[in-house]
């Protein structure tokens, strides 16, 4: 069993440090570990957002050594032994307390997008008839928890704080996953263009890189709705044929 | 008296995962307002994580599945302790359910005619499991998330409710704190629902997160609701063991249904050599049945790794107490052996099992395509719990609902995996639609202000306690190192009494308990509160493991290994809050069961 120091941000909005721990590190813990044991030891009123532990619910988002990621999926025998360990929250979400930020703005932004809409049933009993291939690629973007990794490193948030004018990758992804479902009729393309602010992203790809579920965020979702929105509103055949029919 | 911030709702659900997701989408449908409690955020709670299926009896994969087989099988799998009207009502409205997430833009892997796919599970006579990969849990409670916040409903998310509110007899609504600045709010309601989980939290080695506590369970008693079959707590058999710091962390089913295999020190499959009578008609005799089973062949019977969970974690300890198990006290699960059978296996095990290939290769460096995982049992689910009504999901409180794991009846002695995505579906609807008729059909309930002043004095306690005072974690660990060892797989009189004498002990120090700190998202404040609920179901736990003298289902006793004392007949243990704040209990005979469901039964051999 061996020491290592831990530098965990603690306080509020108004007032927050780094403080240091140490704490006993055994075989196979993950970085949630080391603070859930700093937690019952040395500070019991820690905040840390944690649920499933097993990189399943997204929750335990943090920047450890700089690098974000989930707490409970970052093996301690990955990080660096001999400098002391740095755990801080999200910085592109305000603050609440210690490792927690207040992540509800992503809330709000999904209930404001255009909910699924499915077209009638294929089969009289009221189902679907869907080829395994066609639903592949939404099943990826569907295996996202939540995590707000990708909205965090994503500079148009973290940088320039454009959160009233684009939606980040998060939504982007959520956004793929029902213009492409097979069954969906809704056009959501205007709203990708005026109000997510699709066009701000200048797919650096910080995003993909940081995805715990390996979702190909920027090459799979976004560039295809990029494409999507181009053909839409760009394309110079369309235009006429706008112009003409208005 | 002073201010509360409060909230008026026609129906106030409590617990937001998939039960009361599904329980607030239907309470909404009747253009009544409700308000959804969540102890997480919104989409992170314990529906999430699970991974092999939603069971229902779609007859996708093999057309000779109906509602009859999958009740049959519910009963078979409970030890005939289920509430057979539950059984009935899931069996028959599950598929339904499912078809209805699609409709919400959930996407189940398909067949190659493109309807849902359907997988093996333990205990299902056929492939009857929908699911997404192992990631179903995650798939639904967003379908359920994502058509939810667009119902009109009143989301609350990191509240939790500490005490129900009532007024005489019937509920009046509840009263709790949101996690950010520690504020206590009222929320006054005609109808409440509970639908909070499990009890995980009470056991040291678990799948459950931090939140399954009890709640519902201990706030439902404490109300006057009966509380039934606590002795029945699932043992999941596969959990991670090694390294230390995931031991019980889940490993699904679906592992086993995709032809995983359990093997111990010795390379035998061990299953073979325990096979129950109840289900050896349905269990292959040799490896290679077994094989073509989860194959698909429609002749072959099932491997006896998929054998009832119960059975399965008894198995494993048994080897591991006899001296046969793996090198970190588990035994093998090996599903990189198919690779004798398939081309290209380890892309198939990718494909089939992506999170527990994930999972492994993360957490353990051991890549599941190339050798075997060590498992042993975790605890997973309670069997028991908040009685109900089998068709309103009504408790004996007027007013107060219960639905998804915190309520009982399904699953009796034992719950086939699967049947629990179904569970919360099928009655999480019914409590939301029946709590909405109750609403409908009752006034509000005045709040008495002077009830809730005496719990908030209560609540903020930790922070008065002397410092002398024990640290909460401490106390709770304590609890759930005496649970796991006294009140775990195998029980005895002589343990159970332990048990009880010793929660006596540690409720008295979790009324002494040091909170530091000051209100604001205070962990170690919410563990102190959360402990009076894992003391209040960690009691009814052992109560009820005392009360049945005899072996079943998920629940054995050392002393008593028959399955039923001589003439005692089914029934359910009942457990109860007397008007003098002791917990009772008392043997509740189970009805006979309905002649054309005896009929069904009979016919399922």
């Amino acid at each position: 069993m061996a020491k290592t120091t831990f530098r965990i941000w603690r306080g509020d909005a108004n007032h927050a440090k780094f403080v240091e721990y140490e704490t006993d590190i055994s075989e196979g813990m993950v970085v949630l570990d080391a603070i859930h044991r700093i937690q019952a030891e040395q500070a019991n009123d820690l905040a840390v957002r944690w649920n499933c532990k097993a990189g399943k619910c997204g929750s335990c988002s943090a920047e450890i050594n700089g690098n974000p990621k989930l707490m409970c999926m970052t093996r301690m025998s990955d990080l660096p032994e001999d400098q002391p360990i740095t755990v801080e929250p999200m910085r592109a979400f305000p603050l609440i307390k210690d490792l927690v930020t207040d992540v509800s703005w992503n809330f709000k932004v999904k209930e404001k997008m255009k909910p699924f809409t499915p077209r009638p049933p294929d089969a009289e009993d009221g189902t679907w008839r869907m080829e395994q291939e066609d639903i592949d690629h939404v099943q990826e973007f569907r295996k996202c928890i939540e995590c707000f990794l990708c909205q965090d490193v994503c500079h148009v948030l973290r940088e320039h704080e454009l959160h009233e004018e684009f939606i980040g990758p998060r939504l982007f992804v959520y956004a793929a996953s029902l213009e492409m479902h097979p069954i969906d009729t809704e056009n959501r393309l205007a709203e990708l263009k005026d109000t997510d602010g699709i066009g701000y992203c200048n797919i650096t790809k910080c995003c993909t890189k940081v995805c715990p579920e390996h979702i190909t965020i920027t090459d799979n979702a976004i560039i295809p709705l990029k494409e999507r929105v181009v053909d839409e509103f760009y394309d110079p055949v369309k235009k006429l044929f706008r112009i003409f029919s208005s | 008296m002073s201010a509360y911030e409060t909230y008026d709702y026609d129906i106030l659900i409590i617990g937001a995962g998939g039960a009361g997701l599904r329980a607030a989408i239907e309470a909404a449908a009747s253009n009544l307002s409700v308000g959804l409690i969540c102890k997480s955020l919104l989409g992170k709670a314990h529906t999430v994580m699970a991974e092999g299926g939603v069971a229902a009896a779609l007859a996708n994969v093999d057309e000779r599945d109906n509602w009859r087989v999958h009740f049959a099988d519910t009963m078979r799998g409970g030890q005939y302790l289920s509430n057979a009207r539950m059984a009935e009502l899931h069996a028959k409205e599950a598929p339904e359910q499912v078809r209805e997430l699609e409709a919400w833009g959930a996407l189940f892997d398909r067949t190659a005619d493109g309807s849902i796919l359907q997988r093996n599970f333990g205990g299902h006579q056929y492939p009857r499991l929908a699911h997404v990969g192992d990631r179903t849990g995650l798939e639904m409670i967003r379908a359920l998330q994502d058509h939810g916040i667009h119902q009109g409903i009143e989301v609350h998310m990191e509240h939790t409710i500490v005490s129900l509110l009532k007024n005489g007899e019937r509920i009046a609504g509840a009263f709790g704190y949101e996690r950010e600045k520690g504020r206590f709010k009222i929320f006054s309601a005609k109808a409440v629902v509970l639908a909070t989980g499990g009890i995980g939290k009470a056991y040291k080695v678990t799948s459950n997160s931090w939140e399954y506590t009890g709640d519902g369970h201990s706030l439902a008693y404490h109300a006057g609701a009966e509380l039934i079959d606590m002795e029945f707590v699932q043992f999941h058999p596969t959990g991670m063991v090694w390294p230390p710091s995931v031991r019980g962390i889940l490993v699904t089913e679906g592992v086993r249904g995709e032809g995983g295999i359990l093997t111990n020190s010795e390379g035998r499959r061990f299953m073979f050599d325990d096979i129950p009578e109840l289900y050896k008609n349905q269990t292959a005799d040799n490896p290679e049945e077994g094989w073509r089973y989860t194959q698909g062949d429609r002749d072959a019977r099932r491997p006896p790794e998929l054998l009832t969970r119960d059975h399965v974690a008894r198995c494993i300890v048994r080897e591991v107490e006899e001296g046969r198990g793996s090198p970190h006290g588990g035994v093998f699960l090996d599903i990189a052996w198919i690779k004798e059978k398939l081309p290209n296996a380890a892309e198939h095990i990718r494909r089939k099992l992506p999170s527990m290939y994930h999972q492994f290769k993360e957490l353990a460096d051991i890549d599941i395509t190339v050798e075997p995982m060590e498992v042993g049992p975790t605890t997973h689910y309670i069997m028991g719990g908040i009685r109900v009504d089998a068709d309103t999901q009504m408790t004996a409180v007027p007013g107060l609902f219960a639905a998804g794991e915190c309520a009982a009846g399904l699953h009796g002695a034992n719950r086939l995996g699967g049947n629990s995505l179904s569970d919360l579906l099928v009655f999480g609807k019914r409590a939301g639609e029946y709590a909405a008729q109750f609403a409908a059909e009752n006034g509000n309930a005045q709040i008495d202000t002077a009830q809730v002043d005496a719990i908030a004095a209560e609540v903020l306690k930790p922070f008065e306690n002397s410092p002398e005072g024990d640290n909460p974690y401490q106390i709770q660990a304590q609890l759930q190192e005496m649970m796991q060892e006294l009140v775990g797989i195998a029980r005895s009189q002589e343990s159970l009494t332990q048990a009880l004498e010793e929660i006596q002990g540690l409720a008295e120090k979790a009324r002494a308990v040091h909170a530091i700190g000051n209100r604001e998202y205070n962990a170690g404040w919410h563990t102190a509160l959360d402990l009076d609920n894992l003391l209040t179901v960690s009691e009814a736990i052992a109560l009820a493991a005392l009360e049945r003298r005899a072996s079943i289902g998920a629940h054995s006793r050392d002393d008593y290994p028959e399955k039923e004392e001589p003439r005692a007949g089914k029934y359910n243990t009942v457990i109860q809050k007397t008007p003098d704040g002791t917990m009772t209990i008392r043997r509740n005979l189970i009805p006979e069961l309905r002649e054309d469901l005896q009929t069904i039964i009979a016919e399922m051999g």
